[in-house]
């Protein structure tokens, strides 16, 4: 299913759901399907960075860069695979993940405290200084028993964002 | 000892309902929490609003255009389906090419020669060449078989007024100008419409703009406002929305229209996707290419109706003005009012929807802070 035809068989929903761990309804995969071939404008297979930010609610996300970073390029399958962490039935550990590998861009398996900065730049902008992140992130850190030379890990992102749990949910309109 | 301290604390729990007054609000709806590793780690709004984002979107729907049902799929169906593809393709595209060159060659023929043997009779030649103009409009809708049923009293031809409508592709300006001979606004087009437009146009009065100059925007208003004020111009047609939209939606109106001082008369166009969808989707296809199946179609089937003029009220902004309108037009036309700009189908939003996100979030960090 490497191309994006106009048309989806049976077969490649199966495939599409088995790859995201069935977390989306066969209906969900034909609607994303859709909405995949309204975005790839000239039927790549793939999305690219400017049509991601042809969608004014994604581009105007302090997250979009980083964002991108993770969807640019990614063909159908992918795509779902990425959506699945937002599906109701998907489990708090994989909601966690994601929101590890944003920290984690670079995929090295821990947040660094400069992922930890990049990710404070982007959500409050020309609004804060950098001492003052650096100061804030510090002291969270210490407070919660880390330090600024310390290397974060997926656990510890559980450890922190378990309870009370986090909400992160996207519902997948189907016709 | 502790009874002195229990009714001390009792005062000071009467004394803070009136610290609260003297606090500004924003400060009181923030919960007064300590700031934690959980609070800056949890990016999950935002994600969800990303992810809501790629999933599905206001603006983008605008721009779609539904392929219709199709209707074809048994043994009954199928082949009277055929038969209609070989009468539309077969018998009356040619037959509707055909009408379409007689009509042209029929109104060149009489074009050029008004337009420069009749120079010295300015009033006589921009009647006839307006006439023309509403003639070969006739022939283009006749070209696709245009069934226009049109509401309201026909608009007149006086100064001080603009007129507003939804669009939905370029043929809106021929269903219109068909009726009544418009002068019109109009993005500057490659190939054979910029021809066109550079000398038919002309004669019924035209002003161009260029969406990509910025500048283009203050020169485009004085020539509005020159135009509404000119007794001889034919009245001017103009499409608030800068784009086409797919005929279910209506994006924002931008202010120009609404801000020259006149009358601003509404225009609703509905077309009925029965036999084709008008769309005009500009990214996907050619003008070429869209009257092209229009023409291979069995009818363009479409109301207008013409609205009561409205004029700006007291203490109204333009923005409001023609927000009004837009509800008028939405409301008869069945549309869904949608509120994105138009131009970010060729533009980035601007930066401050981004900021002011960013602006809100420091703030409350910011103020957390300050607690310790």
């Amino acid at each position: 299913m490497g191309n994006a035809s106009s048309t989806l068989t049976q077969y490649d929903i199966e495939e599409v759901q088995e790859h995201c761990n069935y977390l989306f309804s066969q209906q969900e995969i034909v609607a994303l399907y859709e909405r995949f071939c309204q975005l790839d404008r000239n039927a790549k297979g793939f999305i690219s960075a400017d049509e991601f930010l042809s969608i004014p609610e994604f581009s105007l996300n302090p997250l979009s860069q980083r964002l991108l970073k993770m969807v640019d390029g990614l063909n159908f399958k992918d795509f779902v695979a990425f959506l699945s962490a937002f599906s109701a039935k998907a489990s708090l550990q994989h909601k966690i993940e994601l929101i590890f590998k944003v920290y984690d861009i670079d995929g090295k398996g821990q947040v660094t405290f400069k992922d930890l900065l990049e990710v404070l730049r982007d959500l409050t902008g020309s609004f804060m200084s950098e001492e003052q992140r650096e100061h804030v992130l510090v002291w969270v850190l210490e407070e919660a028993g880390y330090t600024r030379n310390s290397s974060i890990l997926l656990d510890d992102f559980v450890k922190v964002l378990s309870s009370p749990g986090l909400k992160m949910e996207v519902e997948v309109p189907v016709d | 000892m502790a009874e002195a301290l229990g009714s001390s604390s009792a005062e000071m729990d009467l004394d803070r309902p009136n610290l609260e007054e003297y606090l500004p609000t924003d400060s009181i709806q923030d919960s007064p929490k300590n700031l934690h590793l959980r609070d800056l780690l949890d990016i999950s709004p935002t994600l969800t609003e990303a992810a809501g984002a790629i999933v599905d979107d206001s603006f983008t729907r605008c721009f779609k255009s539904n392929p219709p049902e199709p209707w074809n799929w048994n043994i009954y169906l199928f082949p009277l389906w055929c038969l209609g593809v070989v009468v539309r393709y077969g018998i009356l595209f040619p037959l509707r090419v055909a009408v379409l060159a007689i009509g042209w060659i029929v109104f060149f023929s009489a074009f050029f020669p008004v337009h420069f043997l009749l120079k010295g009779y300015p009033k006589w030649r921009r009647k006839l060449e307006r006439k023309l103009v509403e003639m070969m409009c006739s022939v283009f809708v006749a070209s696709w078989t245009g069934v226009v049923k049109y509401h309201g009293p026909r608009p007149s031809t006086r100064p001080h007024q603009v007129f507003v409508a939804n669009h939905t592709s370029m043929i809106d300006f021929i269903i219109l100008e068909q009726m009544t001979a418009f002068a019109v606004i109009m993005q500057k087009h490659p190939g054979w419409v910029g021809f066109i437009q550079k000398t038919i146009l002309e004669s019924v009065g035209c002003i161009w703009f260029n969406r990509t100059e910025s500048k283009d925007r203050g020169v485009v208003g004085r020539k509005l406002r020159e135009h509404v004020q000119g007794v001889d111009n034919n009245p001017l047609l103009i499409f608030p929305e800068g784009t086409c939209v797919n005929n279910h939606y209506t994006v924002m109106f931008k202010k120009g229209a609404f801000e020259l001082g006149c009358a601003v008369c509404p225009i609703a166009i509905k077309y009925n996707k029965i036999f084709v969808d008008a769309f005009w989707n500009s990214k996907k296809q050619s003008f070429t290419m869209h009257l092209v199946r229009l023409m291979t179609s069995w009818a363009v089937v479409c109301d207008v109706w013409y609205l009561e003029p409205q004029y700006l009220r007291p203490g109204e902004t333009p923005i409001e003005f023609a927000e009004r309108v837009r509800d008028m037009i939405s409301a008869r036309a069945g549309l869904k009012k949608v509120p994105w700009d138009g131009y970010l189908k060729y533009f980035r939003p601007s930066p401050k929807h981004t900021e002011r996100k960013q602006q809100i979030f420091a703030e409350s960090i910011l103020r957390r802070l300050e607690r310790k």
